[in-house]
């Protein structure tokens, strides 16, 4: 055995170097890439939507084209009844079908469970839509925010379910041993025990999967269809801030224009606090 | 080839007893054929290297075995005569007679230090009827002076060895008649572990202490009683013999049990 074996020579140490910087380098630029597109969106629609972001946009309706001001304050609204009725409707068929999953998890029935719920999260929107429109538009011959909270219920479903059934499943099982040993029964010790230890993801999961339908517009379309008015009534068309921006974005208005990116702005600062906040609940902090 | 080899006093003042158990995961046979008595008043060791059942034994006397999926156990295990595999006793009644300390601590991570001992207790008893259980339970556990003005902290906040009996405390707190102890000492250093020792001699007084360890020195330190396991050719675990630790420790019956003893393996 020479001494050289296995030792690489001086000129081939100077090559692995360089490779490792290139490598580096190249991963790094990528990911610059991706960073400085998100940026720029962020940055292009803050500029062009803080010029139409105040506070009569916030807390007006629409006003006709030609009219200065009016604002966007039925879509908001709108929005926030839509995804709010998908939420009570999604959060406990999602949670329990997790639980479910997470802890009798085998066998054919959750197998196909969990492969439906796969298929499902991959289908289009506006497909999902197009269903919700089938099912509750088309019989009643009229359009309803019901209808999209439907819509949007079945867009979450699918996120509540696997990241309840994760979070359920990364409590340790020595945790729920512990509970059983106690002498808990599996009721007792899921509801006492392993939720609460899950809780945290699974509160980040419902609000990421809010986050997800927040912004959908294409569902919208033929289901809330939108409206000019007032609406609290979800069994009537209502106003929606991603219609509105839609709507308006598509004018050849320019003032329409303007509210369109504003509605933008809100809708992403929307998504984003909603991601903060599945931060904030998962942090050590939150989890205690 | 195993013979169980059990005294006859100690079958007569032990209200825990297994008699031919075998366990299974699935397919696979763990432990077979085992019979063993475990006195009152008293801490038995099993022992044996790694993969000699000695476990999975201490998981079929509480039932715990079966959670796990696919894991069964054939044979009898008695509790004052009563066959908990195969009676009125329901698993719960078991578990609450038949308390368990697991390998590491596992606190409950989102309940506070007394809520972690309450957490076994019946949700009927009143707040202050439960601050006086979890009271005397820390205390039992020697972990009261430690906790006191931190009751409603939160227990994932306590050191591994305070952890480890605050669940020992927990387990207390529903005042079994035995206790079932799984390696409490191997994820915690050497002080921590003197002060589960100390602990487990003043438990003896009240309970059946039974404490799986693949620690000799341990075993000849706090057992009363040591059994000796050893897997097979099969991997199936067996039991080679049962004595008075002093006994099993100077003149063992069997050969195995000597070398294992003396350190010729294991």
């Amino acid at each position: 055995m020479t001494a050289a074996e296995g030792v690489p020579s001086r000129d081939r140490v100077g090559v692995r170097h360089a490779l490792s910087f290139a490598g580096t380098f190249a991963t790094a630029a990528c990911a610059s890439i991706g960073a400085i597109a998100l940026l720029l969106i962020l940055g292009y629609v803050a500029l062009q939507g803080i010029r139409a972001f105040n506070w009569a946009f916030l807390t007006q309706l629409p006003v006709p084209v030609g009219e200065p001001g009016g604002g966007v304050a039925n879509g908001i609204v709108g929005t926030i009844v839509t995804v709010g009725l998908a939420v009570v409707i999604a959060t406990p068929l999602g949670l329990l079908s997790g639980l479910f999953l997470a802890l009798f998890g085998r066998g054919w029935f959750p197998e196909a469970v969990r492969f439906l719920s796969d298929v499902v999260s991959g289908i289009p929107s506006i497909a999902i839509g197009l269903f919700a429109y089938t099912l509750l538009v088309a019989p009643f011959r009229h359009f309803s925010a019901i209808s999209a909270s439907f819509a949007f219920a079945l867009l979450m479903l699918p996120l509540i379910l696997r990241t309840s059934e994760e979070a359920v499943r990364s409590v340790p099982r020595a945790i729920r041993e512990g509970a059983l040993a106690l002498g808990l029964s599996e009721f007792a010790s899921t509801m006492r025990i392993v939720l609460p230890a899950a809780r945290p993801a699974i509160i980040t999961g419902l609000l990421l999967a809010i986050a997800r339908v927040t912004g959908e517009t294409a569902p919208l379309l033929f289901t809330a269809f939108g409206s000019q008015f007032w609406e609290l009534n979800p069994t009537q068309p209502m106003a929606q801030l991603p219609l509105q921006v839609f709507t308006y974005a598509i004018s050849p208005y320019q003032s329409w224009h303007q509210q369109a990116w504003a509605g933008a702005l809100l809708l992403i600062l929307a998504v984003l606090v909603l991601n903060v906040m599945a931060r904030l609940v998962l942090s050590p902090k939150g989890r205690r | 080839m195993s013979t169980a080899v059990t005294s006859d006093d100690a079958q007569a003042a032990a209200p825990l007893r297994v008699e031919n158990l075998s366990a299974f995961y699935g397919q696979r046979c763990a432990v077979a054929g085992v019979t063993m008595a475990f006195r009152a008043n008293a801490v038995t060791a099993l022992m044996g290297p790694s993969g000699c059942g000695k476990t999975t034994i201490l998981r079929c006397l509480n039932r715990i075995h079966e959670i796990a999926p696919g894991a069964y156990a054939v044979g009898q295990v008695l509790l004052d005569g009563e066959d908990v595999y195969d009676s009125n006793i329901s698993v719960i009644e078991l578990r609450r007679r038949v308390g368990m300390v697991f390998q590491r601590p596992n606190p409950f991570p989102t309940l506070s230090i007394a809520g972690n001992v309450v957490a076994g207790l019946n949700r009927q008893m009143s707040r202050s009827q439960k601050l006086e259980v979890a009271e005397k339970a820390l205390r039992g556990a020697a972990l009261w002076d430690e906790v006191k003005d931190k009751l409603q902290q939160p227990a994932t906040a306590l050191s591994g060895g305070q952890q480890q009996r605050l669940c020992i405390a927990r387990a207390l707190a529903v005042e079994p008649e035995v206790l079932l102890m799984d390696e409490p000492t191997s994820s915690l250093d050497p002080i921590s572990t003197l002060s589960i020792e100390e602990l487990m001699s003043a438990l003896s007084d009240r309970f059946a202490l039974v404490v799986v360890t693949h620690n000799m020195q341990q075993a000849a330190r706090i057992s009363d009683y040591s059994a000796f396991m050893l897997a097979d050719e099969q991997g199936v675990g067996r039991l080679v013999e049962m004595d008075e630790t002093a006994k099993i420790f100077t003149k063992p019956s069997d050969r195995r049990t000597e070398d294992y003893i003396t350190g010729r393996f294991g």
